[in-house]
Protein backbone atom coordinates (compact mmCIF):
# COMPACT_ATOMS: atom_id res chain seq x y z
CA UNK A 1 0.00 0.00 0.00
CA UNK A 2 2.59 2.11 1.17
CA UNK A 3 4.87 1.10 -1.94
CA UNK A 4 1.88 1.75 -4.44
CA UNK A 5 1.27 5.15 -2.80
CA UNK A 6 5.26 6.06 -3.50
CA UNK A 7 5.11 4.85 -7.21
CA UNK A 8 1.92 6.85 -8.00
CA UNK A 9 3.17 9.61 -7.06
CA UNK A 10 6.49 9.58 -8.67
CA UNK A 11 5.49 8.51 -12.27
CA UNK A 12 3.05 10.09 -14.63
CA UNK A 13 1.69 6.69 -15.99
CA UNK A 14 -1.96 5.98 -17.57
CA UNK A 15 -3.42 6.89 -13.79
CA UNK A 16 -4.04 3.21 -12.43
CA UNK A 17 -4.30 3.58 -8.89
CA UNK A 18 -6.71 6.05 -9.83
CA UNK A 19 -8.53 4.14 -12.20
CA UNK A 20 -12.02 2.07 -11.53
CA UNK A 21 -11.44 -0.95 -10.02
CA UNK A 22 -13.76 -2.49 -12.89
CA UNK A 23 -11.11 -1.96 -15.55
CA UNK A 24 -8.93 -5.03 -15.99
CA UNK A 25 -5.19 -4.38 -16.21
CA UNK A 26 -4.10 -5.79 -19.53
CA UNK A 27 -0.74 -6.73 -18.07
CA UNK A 28 -2.95 -8.77 -15.62
CA UNK A 29 -5.09 -10.10 -18.11
CA UNK A 30 -2.45 -11.83 -20.10
CA UNK A 31 -0.43 -12.87 -17.16
CA UNK A 32 -4.05 -14.40 -16.39
CA UNK A 33 -5.21 -16.12 -19.50
CA UNK A 34 -0.91 -17.78 -18.84
CA UNK A 35 -1.80 -19.08 -15.60
CA UNK A 36 -4.79 -20.49 -16.37
CA UNK A 37 -3.45 -22.34 -19.70
CA UNK A 38 -0.54 -23.72 -17.95
CA UNK A 39 -2.59 -24.58 -15.06
CA UNK A 40 -4.94 -25.94 -17.24
CA UNK A 41 -2.14 -27.89 -19.66
CA UNK A 42 -0.71 -29.73 -16.52
CA UNK A 43 -4.04 -30.95 -15.07
CA UNK A 44 -4.87 -32.08 -18.70
CA UNK A 45 -2.10 -34.09 -19.54
CA UNK A 46 -0.44 -34.89 -16.63
CA UNK A 47 -3.28 -34.89 -13.49
CA UNK A 48 -6.68 -35.97 -14.59
CA UNK A 49 -5.91 -38.87 -16.83
CA UNK A 50 -4.15 -40.45 -14.01
CA UNK A 51 -6.77 -39.76 -11.03
CA UNK A 52 -9.51 -41.17 -13.91
CA UNK A 53 -7.05 -44.18 -14.41
CA UNK A 54 -7.07 -44.26 -10.77
CA UNK A 55 -10.79 -43.90 -9.80
CA UNK A 56 -11.68 -46.71 -12.92
CA UNK A 57 -8.84 -49.06 -11.14
CA UNK A 58 -10.32 -48.45 -7.81
CA UNK A 59 -13.72 -49.28 -9.09
CA UNK A 60 -12.60 -52.13 -10.57
CA UNK A 61 -10.39 -53.39 -7.37
CA UNK A 62 -13.59 -53.48 -5.30
CA UNK A 63 -15.66 -55.38 -8.29
CA UNK A 64 -13.21 -57.49 -8.04
CA UNK A 65 -12.76 -57.89 -4.38
CA UNK A 66 -16.72 -58.56 -4.59
CA UNK A 67 -15.88 -60.87 -7.25
CA UNK A 68 -13.19 -62.90 -5.77
CA UNK A 69 -15.31 -62.82 -1.89
CA UNK A 70 -18.34 -64.18 -4.01
CA UNK A 71 -16.07 -67.31 -5.30
CA UNK A 72 -14.38 -67.75 -1.42
CA UNK A 73 -18.13 -67.98 -0.19
CA UNK A 74 -19.05 -70.65 -3.04
CA UNK A 75 -15.89 -72.54 -2.75
CA UNK A 76 -16.66 -72.54 1.04
CA UNK A 77 -20.12 -74.05 0.84
CA UNK A 78 -19.33 -76.75 -1.33
CA UNK A 79 -16.62 -77.75 0.70
CA UNK A 80 -18.80 -77.96 3.94
CA UNK A 81 -21.73 -79.66 1.92
CA UNK A 82 -18.35 -81.93 0.82
CA UNK A 83 -17.73 -82.45 4.44
CA UNK A 84 -21.30 -83.11 5.92
CA UNK A 85 -21.70 -85.72 3.19
CA UNK A 86 -17.86 -87.02 3.99
CA UNK A 87 -19.07 -87.13 7.77
CA UNK A 88 -22.34 -88.55 7.34
CA UNK A 89 -21.04 -91.16 4.80
CA UNK A 90 -18.41 -92.27 7.57
CA UNK A 91 -20.86 -91.72 10.65
CA UNK A 92 -23.24 -94.60 8.45
CA UNK A 93 -20.12 -96.55 7.90
CA UNK A 94 -18.94 -96.71 11.52
CA UNK A 95 -22.55 -97.38 12.54
CA UNK A 96 -21.95 -100.64 10.35
CA UNK A 97 -18.95 -101.40 11.69
CA UNK A 98 -20.54 -101.49 15.40
CA UNK A 99 -23.37 -103.39 14.14
CA UNK A 100 -20.80 -105.95 12.42
CA UNK A 101 -19.11 -106.01 15.54
CA UNK A 102 -21.71 -106.72 17.57
CA UNK A 103 -23.04 -109.27 15.58
CA UNK A 104 -19.84 -110.80 15.02
CA UNK A 105 -19.18 -110.85 18.46
CA UNK A 106 -22.42 -112.80 19.90
CA UNK A 107 -22.14 -115.01 16.89
CA UNK A 108 -19.18 -115.89 18.52
CA UNK A 109 -19.90 -115.66 21.76
CA UNK A 110 -22.88 -118.15 21.51
CA UNK A 111 -20.38 -120.43 19.56
CA UNK A 112 -17.82 -120.72 22.20
CA UNK A 113 -20.91 -121.06 24.74
CA UNK A 114 -21.96 -124.02 22.17
CA UNK A 115 -18.11 -125.76 22.31
CA UNK A 116 -18.07 -125.07 25.79
CA UNK A 117 -20.91 -127.17 26.48
CA UNK A 118 -19.97 -129.70 23.90
CA UNK A 119 -16.88 -129.64 26.17
CA UNK A 120 -18.33 -130.13 29.47
CA UNK A 121 -20.85 -132.50 28.06
CA UNK A 122 -18.03 -135.02 26.93
CA UNK A 123 -15.94 -134.35 30.27
CA UNK A 124 -18.93 -135.17 32.37
CA UNK A 125 -19.36 -137.98 29.83
CA UNK A 126 -15.64 -139.50 29.92
CA UNK A 127 -16.08 -139.15 33.81
CA UNK A 128 -18.99 -140.77 33.87
CA UNK A 129 -17.56 -143.59 31.92
CA UNK A 130 -14.49 -144.23 33.90
CA UNK A 131 -16.37 -143.69 36.89
CA UNK A 132 -18.17 -146.61 35.41
CA UNK A 133 -15.25 -148.59 34.59
CA UNK A 134 -13.70 -148.28 37.85
CA UNK A 135 -16.77 -149.10 39.96
CA UNK A 136 -16.96 -152.30 37.53
CA UNK A 137 -13.26 -152.95 38.37
CA UNK A 138 -13.78 -152.42 41.84
CA UNK A 139 -16.77 -154.71 42.49
CA UNK A 140 -14.67 -157.14 40.30
CA UNK A 141 -11.80 -156.84 42.51
CA UNK A 142 -14.60 -156.45 45.87
CA UNK A 143 -16.10 -160.21 44.65
CA UNK A 144 -12.62 -161.41 44.58
CA UNK A 145 -11.10 -160.35 47.98
CA UNK A 146 -14.71 -161.12 49.72
CA UNK A 147 -14.24 -164.28 48.66
CA UNK A 148 -10.76 -164.78 49.53
CA UNK A 149 -11.56 -163.34 52.75
CA UNK A 150 -14.54 -165.12 53.16
CA UNK A 151 -12.77 -168.28 52.49
CA UNK A 152 -9.59 -167.33 54.87
CA UNK A 153 -12.36 -167.02 57.48
CA UNK A 154 -14.25 -170.19 56.79
CA UNK A 155 -11.28 -171.66 56.97
CA UNK A 156 -10.35 -170.25 60.16
CA UNK A 157 -13.11 -171.10 61.69
CA UNK A 158 -14.31 -174.02 60.05
CA UNK A 159 -10.60 -175.18 60.57
CA UNK A 160 -10.38 -177.20 57.64
CA UNK A 161 -8.81 -176.20 54.37
CA UNK A 162 -11.10 -175.34 51.75
CA UNK A 163 -7.63 -174.82 49.01
CA UNK A 164 -9.19 -177.19 47.12
CA UNK A 165 -9.97 -174.86 44.31
CA UNK A 166 -13.33 -176.12 42.48
CA UNK A 167 -15.07 -176.51 45.62
CA UNK A 168 -13.72 -173.31 47.35
CA UNK A 169 -14.98 -171.34 43.79
CA UNK A 170 -18.48 -172.80 43.47
CA UNK A 171 -18.93 -172.15 47.45
CA UNK A 172 -17.95 -168.62 47.32
CA UNK A 173 -19.92 -168.09 43.60
CA UNK A 174 -23.16 -170.06 45.77
CA UNK A 175 -22.86 -167.75 48.43
CA UNK A 176 -22.52 -164.50 46.51
CA UNK A 177 -25.41 -165.55 44.01
CA UNK A 178 -27.44 -165.76 47.40
CA UNK A 179 -26.12 -162.59 48.28
CA UNK A 180 -27.35 -161.47 45.80
CA UNK A 181 -30.87 -162.82 45.61
CA UNK A 182 -30.99 -161.31 49.18
CA UNK A 183 -31.17 -164.50 50.82
CA UNK A 184 -28.59 -163.97 53.29
CA UNK A 185 -29.06 -161.39 56.17
CA UNK A 186 -27.34 -158.24 55.50
CA UNK A 187 -25.29 -158.50 58.78
CA UNK A 188 -23.54 -161.49 58.25
CA UNK A 189 -21.34 -159.88 55.46
CA UNK A 190 -23.57 -156.54 54.87
CA UNK A 191 -19.86 -154.68 54.70
CA UNK A 192 -18.88 -156.30 52.15
CA UNK A 193 -21.84 -156.61 49.62
CA UNK A 194 -22.85 -152.85 50.60
CA UNK A 195 -19.77 -151.15 49.48
CA UNK A 196 -19.84 -153.39 46.46
CA UNK A 197 -23.19 -152.12 45.23
CA UNK A 198 -23.08 -148.84 46.24
CA UNK A 199 -19.64 -147.95 44.08
CA UNK B 1 -18.25 -3.10 0.51
CA UNK B 2 -20.89 0.09 1.69
CA UNK B 3 -20.60 -1.17 5.49
CA UNK B 4 -16.49 -0.91 4.78
CA UNK B 5 -16.78 2.53 3.38
CA UNK B 6 -19.48 3.49 5.98
CA UNK B 7 -16.67 2.64 8.91
CA UNK B 8 -13.96 3.74 7.05
CA UNK B 9 -15.45 7.57 7.34
CA UNK B 10 -16.57 6.76 10.36
CA UNK B 11 -13.27 6.25 11.62
CA UNK B 12 -11.90 8.82 9.60
CA UNK B 13 -14.56 11.63 11.04
CA UNK B 14 -14.01 10.11 14.85
CA UNK B 15 -10.12 10.77 14.35
CA UNK B 16 -9.74 14.16 12.89
CA UNK B 17 -12.22 15.00 15.66
CA UNK B 18 -10.16 13.28 18.26
CA UNK B 19 -6.62 14.95 17.87
CA UNK B 20 -6.82 16.48 14.24
CA UNK B 21 -4.69 14.39 12.96
CA UNK B 22 -5.58 13.20 9.15
CA UNK B 23 -6.45 9.33 8.49
CA UNK B 24 -6.32 7.84 4.99
CA UNK B 25 -8.61 5.56 4.75
CA UNK B 26 -7.89 2.45 2.38
CA UNK B 27 -9.21 2.66 -1.04
CA UNK B 28 -9.41 1.00 -3.99
CA UNK B 29 -6.50 2.27 -5.36
CA UNK B 30 -4.58 0.33 -2.95
CA UNK B 31 -5.46 -2.79 -4.89
CA UNK B 32 -2.80 -1.79 -7.36
CA UNK B 33 0.06 -2.63 -6.52
CA UNK B 34 2.83 -2.85 -9.77
CA UNK B 35 5.99 -4.98 -8.57
CA UNK B 36 7.83 -4.13 -11.85
CA UNK B 37 7.02 -0.88 -14.46
CA UNK B 38 5.33 1.38 -11.82
CA UNK B 39 1.86 3.00 -13.56
CA UNK B 40 1.90 1.83 -16.64
CA UNK B 41 -0.15 -1.18 -18.89
CA UNK B 42 2.15 -3.32 -19.13
CA UNK B 43 3.36 -3.25 -15.44
CA UNK B 44 4.01 -6.90 -13.06
CA UNK B 45 1.55 -6.69 -10.32
CA UNK B 46 1.57 -8.11 -7.28
CA UNK B 47 -1.11 -10.46 -7.64
CA UNK B 48 -0.05 -11.43 -10.97
CA UNK B 49 3.02 -12.55 -9.24
CA UNK B 50 0.91 -14.57 -6.60
CA UNK B 51 -1.02 -15.93 -9.45
CA UNK B 52 2.13 -17.35 -11.17
CA UNK B 53 3.33 -18.81 -7.85
CA UNK B 54 -0.03 -19.98 -7.35
CA UNK B 55 0.18 -21.70 -10.53
CA UNK B 56 3.57 -23.06 -9.91
CA UNK B 57 2.22 -24.57 -6.71
CA UNK B 58 -0.57 -26.07 -7.20
CA UNK B 59 0.95 -27.50 -10.68
CA UNK B 60 3.97 -29.07 -8.71
CA UNK B 61 1.61 -30.46 -5.94
CA UNK B 62 -1.04 -32.25 -8.42
CA UNK B 63 1.85 -33.45 -10.62
CA UNK B 64 4.23 -34.93 -8.38
CA UNK B 65 0.58 -36.54 -6.05
CA UNK B 66 -0.15 -38.00 -9.83
CA UNK B 67 2.88 -39.53 -10.73
CA UNK B 68 2.71 -42.31 -8.11
CA UNK B 69 -1.06 -42.71 -7.15
CA UNK B 70 -1.98 -45.72 -4.94
CA UNK B 71 -4.97 -47.41 -5.06
CA UNK B 72 -4.57 -46.70 -0.76
CA UNK B 73 -3.55 -42.99 -0.68
CA UNK B 74 -1.15 -41.66 1.38
CA UNK B 75 -1.57 -38.58 3.32
CA UNK B 76 -0.76 -36.30 0.83
CA UNK B 77 -2.75 -38.30 -2.12
CA UNK B 78 -5.29 -38.13 0.17
CA UNK B 79 -5.06 -34.87 0.70
CA UNK B 80 -5.23 -34.09 -3.23
CA UNK B 81 -7.55 -36.31 -3.77
CA UNK B 82 -10.10 -34.49 -1.70
CA UNK B 83 -9.54 -31.31 -3.68
CA UNK B 84 -9.94 -33.54 -6.86
CA UNK B 85 -13.10 -35.57 -5.29
CA UNK B 86 -15.30 -32.72 -4.61
CA UNK B 87 -14.84 -31.09 -7.96
CA UNK B 88 -15.20 -34.46 -9.70
CA UNK B 89 -18.25 -35.80 -7.92
CA UNK B 90 -19.68 -32.70 -6.19
CA UNK B 91 -19.84 -30.18 -8.79
CA UNK B 92 -18.98 -31.61 -12.49
CA UNK B 93 -20.75 -35.12 -11.99
CA UNK B 94 -23.71 -34.32 -9.82
CA UNK B 95 -24.39 -31.09 -12.17
CA UNK B 96 -23.23 -31.71 -15.79
CA UNK B 97 -24.02 -35.23 -15.37
CA UNK B 98 -22.36 -38.75 -15.48
CA UNK B 99 -22.37 -38.99 -19.04
CA UNK B 100 -20.77 -35.93 -20.31
CA UNK B 101 -18.72 -34.29 -17.19
CA UNK B 102 -15.40 -35.68 -18.22
CA UNK B 103 -14.11 -33.79 -20.62
CA UNK B 104 -14.95 -30.78 -18.66
CA UNK B 105 -13.07 -31.80 -15.97
CA UNK B 106 -9.62 -30.23 -16.11
CA UNK B 107 -11.22 -26.76 -16.64
CA UNK B 108 -13.61 -26.72 -13.53
CA UNK B 109 -10.50 -28.48 -11.88
CA UNK B 110 -8.26 -25.42 -13.03
CA UNK B 111 -10.98 -22.74 -11.78
CA UNK B 112 -11.66 -24.33 -8.60
CA UNK B 113 -8.20 -24.77 -7.04
CA UNK B 114 -6.52 -21.43 -8.63
CA UNK B 115 -9.44 -19.38 -6.77
CA UNK B 116 -9.45 -21.39 -3.68
CA UNK B 117 -5.38 -21.09 -3.82
CA UNK B 118 -6.04 -17.15 -4.50
CA UNK B 119 -8.55 -16.34 -2.18
CA UNK B 120 -7.14 -18.19 0.72
CA UNK B 121 -3.70 -16.04 -0.21
CA UNK B 122 -6.03 -12.89 0.82
CA UNK B 123 -5.32 -14.41 4.66
CA UNK B 124 -2.10 -15.78 4.02
CA UNK B 125 -0.03 -14.34 6.44
CA UNK B 126 2.90 -11.76 4.30
CA UNK B 127 0.98 -12.24 1.01
CA UNK B 128 -2.20 -10.86 2.37
CA UNK B 129 -4.02 -10.20 -0.90
CA UNK B 130 -6.78 -11.75 -2.65
CA UNK B 131 -6.14 -11.99 -6.57
CA UNK B 132 -8.99 -12.26 -7.61
CA UNK B 133 -9.86 -8.32 -5.89
CA UNK B 134 -7.97 -7.33 -9.20
CA UNK B 135 -11.05 -7.67 -11.67
CA UNK B 136 -8.74 -8.73 -14.90
CA UNK B 137 -8.54 -12.09 -12.99
CA UNK B 138 -12.45 -12.91 -12.68
CA UNK B 139 -13.14 -11.33 -16.16
CA UNK B 140 -10.68 -14.09 -17.60
CA UNK B 141 -11.98 -17.10 -15.94
CA UNK B 142 -15.49 -16.30 -16.85
CA UNK B 143 -14.21 -15.42 -20.45
CA UNK B 144 -13.26 -18.66 -20.91
CA UNK B 145 -16.14 -20.42 -19.06
CA UNK B 146 -18.27 -17.85 -21.69
CA UNK B 147 -16.60 -19.56 -24.67
CA UNK B 148 -16.51 -22.91 -23.15
CA UNK B 149 -20.63 -22.82 -22.56
CA UNK B 150 -21.42 -21.09 -25.87
CA UNK B 151 -19.01 -23.31 -28.03
CA UNK B 152 -20.39 -26.46 -26.37
CA UNK B 153 -24.08 -24.96 -26.91
CA UNK B 154 -23.29 -24.59 -30.46
CA UNK B 155 -22.00 -27.82 -31.26
CA UNK B 156 -24.96 -29.45 -28.59
CA UNK B 157 -27.78 -27.88 -30.35
CA UNK B 158 -26.82 -27.53 -34.37
CA UNK B 159 -25.66 -24.11 -34.57
CA UNK B 160 -26.59 -20.82 -33.79
CA UNK B 161 -30.23 -21.00 -35.34
CA UNK B 162 -30.65 -24.48 -33.22
CA UNK B 163 -29.13 -22.66 -30.24
CA UNK B 164 -30.80 -19.20 -30.52
CA UNK B 165 -34.08 -21.43 -30.75
CA UNK B 166 -33.34 -23.62 -27.65
CA UNK B 167 -33.21 -19.97 -25.44
CA UNK B 168 -37.12 -20.36 -25.70
CA UNK B 169 -38.27 -23.30 -23.35
CA UNK B 170 -41.44 -25.04 -25.20
CA UNK B 171 -44.75 -25.32 -24.97
CA UNK B 172 -44.93 -21.54 -24.18
CA UNK B 173 -48.22 -19.28 -25.65
CA UNK B 174 -47.08 -17.61 -29.16
CA UNK B 175 -46.96 -14.05 -27.54
CA UNK B 176 -44.66 -15.09 -24.58
CA UNK B 177 -42.26 -16.19 -26.65
CA UNK B 178 -40.37 -13.07 -27.89
CA UNK B 179 -40.20 -12.14 -24.46
CA UNK B 180 -39.04 -14.54 -23.14
CA UNK B 181 -36.66 -15.01 -26.03
CA UNK B 182 -35.10 -11.23 -25.09
CA UNK B 183 -34.74 -12.51 -21.65
CA UNK B 184 -33.36 -15.15 -22.01
CA UNK B 185 -30.73 -14.00 -24.49
CA UNK B 186 -30.15 -11.00 -21.83
CA UNK B 187 -29.04 -14.01 -19.60
CA UNK B 188 -27.21 -16.17 -21.61
CA UNK B 189 -24.79 -13.49 -23.22
CA UNK B 190 -24.70 -10.42 -20.68
CA UNK B 191 -25.99 -11.19 -17.19
CA UNK B 192 -24.41 -14.54 -17.11
CA UNK B 193 -20.99 -13.52 -17.37
CA UNK B 194 -20.93 -10.09 -15.93
CA UNK B 195 -22.58 -11.81 -12.40
CA UNK B 196 -20.17 -14.68 -12.84
CA UNK B 197 -16.84 -12.33 -12.94
CA UNK B 198 -18.73 -9.07 -10.16
CA UNK B 199 -19.37 -12.00 -8.04
CA UNK B 200 -15.93 -13.44 -7.62
CA UNK B 201 -14.24 -9.77 -7.90
CA UNK B 202 -16.97 -8.02 -5.53
CA UNK B 203 -16.43 -10.23 -2.86
CA UNK B 204 -12.64 -10.71 -2.66
CA UNK B 205 -12.37 -6.50 -3.04
CA UNK B 206 -15.19 -5.90 -0.35
CA UNK B 207 -13.55 -8.18 2.02
CA UNK B 208 -9.81 -7.54 1.82
CA UNK B 209 -11.10 -3.87 1.89
CA UNK B 210 -12.94 -4.29 5.33
CA UNK B 211 -10.17 -6.30 6.77
CA UNK B 212 -7.61 -3.28 5.75
CA UNK B 213 -10.32 -0.64 7.22
CA UNK B 214 -10.02 -2.48 10.74
CA UNK B 215 -6.75 -3.03 10.98
CA UNK B 216 -5.07 0.00 9.36
CA UNK B 217 -8.17 1.91 11.45
CA UNK B 218 -7.23 0.39 14.37
CA UNK B 219 -3.91 0.83 14.33
CA UNK B 220 -4.30 5.16 13.30
CA UNK B 221 -6.79 4.64 16.81
CA UNK B 222 -4.23 2.54 18.59
CA UNK B 223 -1.13 5.60 17.71
CA UNK B 224 -3.09 8.64 17.50
CA UNK B 225 -6.10 8.55 19.82
CA UNK B 226 -7.09 9.15 23.19
CA UNK B 227 -7.45 6.29 25.78
CA UNK B 228 -11.14 5.42 24.91
CA UNK B 229 -10.13 5.35 20.90
CA UNK B 230 -7.25 3.53 21.98
CA UNK B 231 -10.06 0.60 23.50
CA UNK B 232 -11.97 1.17 20.11
CA UNK B 233 -8.67 0.14 18.32
CA UNK B 234 -8.01 -2.83 20.52
CA UNK B 235 -11.80 -3.43 19.27
CA UNK B 236 -11.55 -2.99 15.80
CA UNK B 237 -8.04 -5.40 16.17
CA UNK B 238 -10.25 -8.14 17.61
CA UNK B 239 -12.69 -7.56 15.23
CA UNK B 240 -10.53 -7.88 12.23
CA UNK B 241 -9.82 -11.20 13.52
CA UNK B 242 -13.25 -12.42 13.81
CA UNK B 243 -13.44 -11.40 10.23
CA UNK B 244 -10.29 -13.22 9.32
CA UNK B 245 -12.19 -16.35 9.69
CA UNK B 246 -15.14 -15.29 7.91
CA UNK B 247 -13.24 -14.26 4.97
CA UNK B 248 -12.12 -17.81 5.21
CA UNK B 249 -15.60 -18.70 4.91
CA UNK B 250 -16.15 -16.62 2.02
CA UNK B 251 -13.23 -17.19 0.26
CA UNK B 252 -13.85 -20.89 -0.18
CA UNK B 253 -17.42 -20.07 -0.79
CA UNK B 254 -16.63 -18.16 -3.80
CA UNK B 255 -14.33 -20.55 -5.16
CA UNK B 256 -17.09 -23.23 -4.69
CA UNK B 257 -19.80 -20.84 -6.26
CA UNK B 258 -17.70 -19.57 -9.09
CA UNK B 259 -16.91 -23.74 -10.15
CA UNK B 260 -20.50 -24.56 -9.42
CA UNK B 261 -22.02 -21.56 -11.63
CA UNK B 262 -19.77 -22.54 -14.38
CA UNK B 263 -20.52 -26.09 -14.37
CA UNK B 264 -24.43 -24.75 -14.36
CA UNK B 265 -23.98 -23.12 -16.93
CA UNK B 266 -22.21 -25.84 -19.09
CA UNK B 267 -24.72 -28.13 -18.23
CA UNK B 268 -27.38 -26.06 -19.65
CA UNK B 269 -25.11 -25.92 -22.96
CA UNK B 270 -25.30 -29.43 -22.95
CA UNK B 271 -28.53 -30.85 -22.34
CA UNK B 272 -30.74 -31.93 -24.63
CA UNK B 273 -33.76 -29.41 -23.90
CA UNK B 274 -33.68 -25.34 -23.15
Amino acid sequence: MFLASVTTAGEAGPGWPEALPLLPHPAEIIVGLVAFGILYWIYKTKVVPKMEELYEQRAAAIEGGMKQAEEAQAQAQAALEQYQAQLKDARTEANKIREDAREQGASIVSEMRGQAQAEASRITESAKRQIDAERQQAVVQLRQEVGTLSTSLASKIVGESLDDEVRQKGIVDRFLAELEAGDVKREKVGSAAESGQDA
Amino acid sequence: MSLSVLSAQTVGALVTSGDGGSFEAPSVGDFFWPVIGGDSNWALTRPAVVLLISVAILGWFYMTVAGRLSLVPSKRQWVAEQGYDFVRNTIARDIIGAKDFKPFLPMLFTIFTMILFNNLMGIFPFVQYPTMSRIAFPIVLTAIVYITYHAVALKRKHGVIGYLKSLVPPGLPLWLRPIMFVLEFITYFFIRPLTLALRLFGNMMAGHMMLLVFILGGEYLLVHGGLGLKLAGVAAFAFSILMTFFELLVEFLQAFIFTLLSALYISDAVSEHH
